[in-house]
């Protein structure tokens, strides 16, 4: 479907599908990056906090409500893990914490199946965010042109959280110099683990602002996130804005192969992150070793 | 992120174990278990025979996806072959209804069954076959929602010389290029379902429209797509876009923003399961159901259910059962109420589709009066009709192909809604005889019986 009116539109969406892979990853990549624990349940808990949402919105009515649920319940979830079972991980080999993460993502999804059954759980987007809006060149969604909007203020607030207070100047301390921070009268394990819960909910945040575009089911954690793993090793491991960058370059390669043939999307999206590993083992802005 | 789960139903009391203890011995000694071991010894092994029916049960392995993108499919068709195996044990009014030769259990003994997680993929749908084969010495194995597992386990199923019964499976190739000696499928044709639609398209809609095809990229998706175009050409349609995407697509945008942009008239929507569900409520998203007519060559089990009537009104749909036959068909109308009474639910097509391969295997296995693969596989081969939840069917021997009418459906608005279930209007019960096509249509070449 080659021509200038699909190319305009193509790339509007690629924008908007990166929004919310930028979102997801940026949790990831920010755990990562801190905590050096690669985090494999995080699909499971960006699918978690869609449900929570969803349950929080059949009772108020309320998106906002929803919102505030999802993205709450997972930060909560998040620091119960963190307090519970990862801190007993940081200094364990990389395979261990995999397998660990992997195993809750496991339970996690298994817990939400008996709870909710296969069937899809959704939610309609917001009464000022409902029908379509024409851009003149396309129509569009406008439930999708809000997620833009909602995803650049979540990544903002995240952006003034870890680079402009005082909190993102000891997590960055931490990561440097554990030992000093520590010795200096802060209590490094606390702030690690408000980051993880940082992290978690931002995917929290993500898995319930992406419900009224695609219905829930308990596995759709899974396939999310093998492309946000896609968007932090195109990023840079441990690199936030690597994980922006990363996310809005997969949403346009996903778009605009799927103009010519939408069968190779896919493929394209691994192929790129293939061609960045060759030329840059770092990823675009990661750096060697923690970011 | 999920694991294969092998979930026996072997809840078998001390007390029960007693009694089937005795009903060994007992059975031993009688004169019927006399002639069924001397028929044994006449054969020779094969599969699991004679090891796997030599007890006092037989062993039937279920291998559905429970995760993923067909899991709700997938528990449907649990629920089916569930209320099968406990109408055959029980020698149920329903199961003898549809083959007088049914009686309790088969050949008098009780099916025990498990189940497996097949996540819908091949490799684990093949180790699953392979596990109750090996570990259960099964019988007989069934199940899948996609015609990859099917296709797969049936050539798993001529390896191992072990009866399988795919699930939920509409590619041609399932029994066509790829058909088997020991697979039997209910399902028909995807090229059957395009038959019987696609003239209904074309008189609602018109002639000489262009169609955009939303396509799952794999052997179902790409046979009912071609299927689709072969049909669709009688009345001058044409393709405006084929828009093909991988199984388990959460956003659709970018299909959908190519179809908006292709001038189409027509949605032919060949997507199924969570993906139908997905790209059904996306192409709403963006105004493109308002511009376009929405088909649905194989329609999804709980499709308007997720989707809502809303959604699904005056949308056309070809399908296996809906639940309100039950005003034509008195077997339809027993079957609902059993699994309204078990589940208190309507029953999808895909239950409907297990409970009837569970009975007809059953009538195969009587009719030939033993266990030996062979005798069961000819005795299907034999074309004997039984009575269905959708009226009267056979097997074709030729290609194991279950001759059988296409249902045709169509979307109620909200307002004509009779109940919360009631969304779908009976528009037509196409005959399979004059409507599927021939046994050698696409490339079936059977294997050998041993």
């Amino acid at each position: 479907m080659l021509s200038w009116p699909n190319f305009l539109a193509q790339t509007f969406n690629g924008l908007v599908l990166g929004a919310l892979l930028a979102l997801l990853s940026s949790g990831l990549t920010i755990i990562y990056g801190t905590l050096g624990v690669l985090n494999l349940a995080h699909g499971a808990m960006f699918m978690v906090g869609g449900y929570a949402g969803v349950v929080a919105y059949q009772y108020t009515g309320s998106y906002l409500v929803a919102v505030a649920a999802g993205a709450g319940f997972v930060l909560l979830l998040g620091i119960a893990m963190e307090q519970i079972v990862i801190r007993h991980f940081y200094d364990r080999p990389d395979e261990d914490q995999i397998l660990v993460t992997f195993g809750l993502g496991i339970v996690y999804v298994e817990v939400v199946r008996f709870l909710f059954g296969s069937l899809s759980q959704s939610m309609p987007p917001p009464s000022w965010a409902a029908g379509i809006t024409s851009l003149g060149f396309m129509i569009y969604p406008t439930y999708r042109l809000a997620v833009v909007g909602i995803v650049a203020l979540a990544l903002l607030v995240l952006y003034l959280v870890l680079y402009r207070s005082r909190l993102g100047m000891i997590v960055r301390a931490g990561i440097e110099d554990s030992v000093m921070v520590d010795s200096l009268g802060i209590n490094i394990m606390r702030v690690f683990m408000v980051v993880f819960g940082i992290g978690s909910m931002a995917a929290g945040f993500a898995g319930i602002v992406n419900v009224p575009i695609a219905p829930i089911t308990p596995d759709i954690g899974e396939s999310i996130l093998v492309e946000a793993f896609v968007v932090v090793v195109i990023g840079g491991v441990g690199s936030f804005p690597g994980a922006i960058l990363g996310g809005l370059i997969a949403g346009e390669i996903l778009s605009l192969t799927s103009m010519i043939d939408p069968s190779y999307s896919q493929v394209m999206l691994f192929a790129v992150m293939t061609l960045v590993l060759m030329l840059r083992p770092h990823g675009l802005l990661g750096s060697q070793g923690r970011a | 992120m999920t694991g294969t789960k092998n979930i026996l139903n072997a809840n078998v009391s001390r007390r029960a174990a007693l009694q089937g203890g005795a009903g060994v011995l007992a059975g031993a000694l009688a004169p019927g278990e006399l002639i069924l071991s001397a028929r044994a010894a006449d054969n020779p092994a094969l599969g699991t025979y004679p090891e796997g029916s030599s007890g006092p049960s037989v062993f039937v392995g279920i291998s559905v996806p429970r995760t993923g993108t067909y899991a709700a499919a997938g528990e449907d068709l649990i629920k089916g072959y569930q209320l099968a195996i406990e109408h055959l044990n029980d020698g149920s009014e329903l199961m003898q209804k549809i083959s007088p030769n049914i009686k309790k259990g088969v050949l008098g003994k009780e099916v025990k069954y498990g189940i497996a997680d097949s996540e819908a993929k091949p490799n684990t749908a093949v180790q699953n076959f392979g596990k109750f084969v090996s570990d259960n010495k099964a019988i007989m194995v069934t199940g899948s929602v996609s015609s990859a597992e099917a296709v797969a386990n049936n050539k798993t199923a001529d390896r191992e010389k072990v009866i399988y019964l795919p699930g939920i499976s509409g590619s041609n190739d399932t029994t066509g290029k790829d058909c088997a000696r020991y697979s039997f499928r209910e399902c028909f044709y995807g090229q059957t379902a395009a038959k019987a639609l696609a003239p209904q398209l074309i008189s609602t809609i018109g002639k000489n429209k262009k169609v955009a095809y939303l396509t799952p990229d794999y052997t179902y998706g790409h046979t009912v797509q071609k299927s689709m175009e072969e049909y669709l050409k009688d009345g001058g349609w044409t393709t405006a876009t084929d828009q093909v995407s991988p199984l388990g697509t959460t956003d659709f945008s970018s299909y959908l923003l190519n179809v908006a942009n292709s001038g189409a008239d027509v949605v032919v929507n060949i997507n199924f399961g969570r993906d139908a569900v997905l790209s059904v409520k996306q192409a709403k998203q963006f105004g493109i159901l308002e511009k376009m007519t929405l088909a649905v060559p194989y329609n999804t089990p709980f499709l308007a259910k997720e989707v809502g009537a809303d959604t699904m009104q005056g949308v056309l749909a070809a399908t296996d059962y809906w639940w309100t036959l039950e005003e034509k068909f008195p077997l339809a109308k027993m079957f609902n109420d059993a699994f309204r009474a078990k589940y208190k639910s309507v029953p999808e097509w895909s239950a409907n589709l297990a409970y009837m391969q569970i009975a007809m295997w059953a009538d195969a296995i009587e009719r030939a009066k033993s266990f030996y693969p062979p005798d069961v596989i000819k005795a299907y081969e034999a074309g004997a009709k039984v009575q269905s939840t959708v009226g009267e069917v056979y097997f074709r021997g030729a290609d194991h192909q279950l001759v059988r009418p296409v249902v045709i459906e169509r979307g109620k608005k909200p307002a004509d809604m009779k109940g919360p279930d009631d969304y779908y209007e009976i528009v037509e019960v196409v005959p399979g005889a004059g409507l599927m096509q021939a046994p050698d249509a696409f490339g079936c070449k059977m294997g050998g019986y041993t």
